[in-house]
């Protein structure tokens, strides 16, 4: 684990990569990152995340800034930009259920092949997946979804980068924390080795690659 | 009466001791303000906590305490944080009692359309496909008709949210249970009649000898 600025964060990050971002409507969302790849002009992003935010906030902000090529998302209904967008083709956005997102996300990070989930059955969410039938239930086999990068949200971190999430912020971080090729958290402390109790560090720092510190304490 | 008060109240009385809850964003959310004093549920939000409280006072707000739409809450004594796989093990894995999601339409199997209109809104679905699949009890609450025009069809216009077949659809009108023979008419609120409601509803109504009325 490496400790660095959200500039040379954002400095890793490449045109076209696919990026997993933590977050629900902006609540627990690295926004120091955001500021420095929106200002880097980054562009054709694949953006994995809950939503769409609003357009001043969390992921609304880089689909605002145009950084954006597609979304895979659940829900945009909160950001008027995306609907646009999308309706004018400047951006391509895939709706995954919350609940199907969430478990193609921790597929990939734990060497799953895909999950099986009853959600979508008989509806749209169907359109070309592999339906199976086990015990006369049928399922969806949803597939994994993995990133080039994952920038995810902490509380707090100690100087090994184990992580603690807080509240409702944690969301989709710890899932896309095993999901991404390259993880980049930003938190808001670094704490001693051994501030962190081990039954309370949600995500271990073996799997962070770098810390980024910034936001509200 | 507020129409969407009216069904807020109405739908609290479904609620049980203990029983684990999740209400929708909009009018499913005032559920919350009607329970009787002497139930106490326990609210599941599926942006990740479970014993969600109400509103903090201002000036106690935290900025990481959110509901699912993004609006400040607290936490009870004995809340849980989780992330949002878990969230989700809870409401497909059988855990959650009761899901009140607003609806767009609802035909006369009991099936639920409520996510988009084609060319027009396209929010997407969130959380509700899971919802409607998974928890034990749902419940749809919403307005008895859109602009006059029947939300209660013989088949739903727009895209499904699941091929789950709901528990009970709660209107200003009327509280009406989809059952296997079709859409079973339970009560009436005071101010309408059956005649009322046939005339507001497009799928076929079973209307029993004793159909309850609901006072204010």
């Amino acid at each position: 684990m490496k400790v660095i600025s959200a500039k040379e964060a954002a400095e890793l990050i490449k045109d076209d990569s696919s990026v997993m971002i933590g977050g629900f409507l902006g609540v627990g969302t690295p926004d120091e990152i955001i500021t420095e790849i929106i200002d880097k002009g980054i562009k054709n992003l694949e953006v994995i995340g809950n939503d769409t935010s609003f357009v001043d906030r969390g992921i609304g902000r880089l689909v605002n800034a145009k950084s954006v090529k597609k979304v895979v998302v659940s829900h945009i209904g909160t950001n008027p930009e995306t609907q646009r967008q999308m309706i004018e083709n400047e951006i391509e956005v895939e709706l995954v259920p919350q609940g199907t997102l969430a478990e193609r996300v921790r597929a990939a990070g734990v060497g799953l092949g895909g999950i099986l989930t009853p959600t979508g059955v008989g509806t749209t969410v169907e359109d070309g997946k592999q339906i199976i039938e086990i015990e006369g239930i049928k399922y969806l086999l949803e597939l994994p979804k993995k990133a080039d990068f994952a920038i995810i949200k902490a509380k707090s971190a100690d100087q090994l980068g184990n992580l603690v999430y807080s509240l409702t912020a944690r969301n989709f971080n710890p899932l896309m924390a095993m999901a991404g090729t390259t993880v980049i958290a930003q938190v808001e402390e670094i704490l001693p080795v051994g501030c962190l109790a081990p039954d309370a560090i949600h995500t271990p720092g073996i799997i962070v690659d770098y810390i980024v510190v910034g936001g509200r304490k | 009466m507020d129409a969407k008060i009216k069904i807020a109240k109405r739908v609290a009385k479904e609620l049980e001791n203990g029983q684990l809850v999740n209400l929708g964003i909009g009018l499913p959310t005032l559920v919350s303000d009607y329970i009787p004093e002497n139930i106490k549920v326990f609210f599941q939000s599926e942006n990740g906590i479970l014993g969600m409280g109400g509103a903090p006072l201002s000036g106690t707000e935290n900025p990481d305490l959110t509901n699912a739409g993004a609006g400040y809450v607290t936490a009870i004594p004995g809340a849980m944080a989780f992330d949002s796989a878990f969230s989700f093990a809870l409401v497909r894995g059988g855990h959650l009692d009761v899901t009140v999601l607003g609806g767009l339409q609802v035909d006369e199997k009991g099936l639920l359309a409520n996510w988009m209109v084609p060319g027009k809104m396209i929010p997407g679905m969130g959380g509700a496909m899971d919802l409607v699949t998974g928890a034990k009890k749902v419940i749809v609450a919403m307005t008895h008709t859109a602009k006059g025009n029947p939300k209660i069809m013989k088949e739903c216009t727009l895209p499904l949210t699941s091929i789950r077949r709901v528990d009970l659809i709660v209107t200003d009108m009327a509280v009406i249970e989809p059952t296997d023979e079709g859409l079973l008419l339970k009560e009436i609120f005071s101010d309408t009649t059956i005649e009322e409601v046939v005339k507001y509803t497009e799928a076929k109504l079973i209307i029993p000898e004793n159909v309850g009325i609901i006072e204010g």
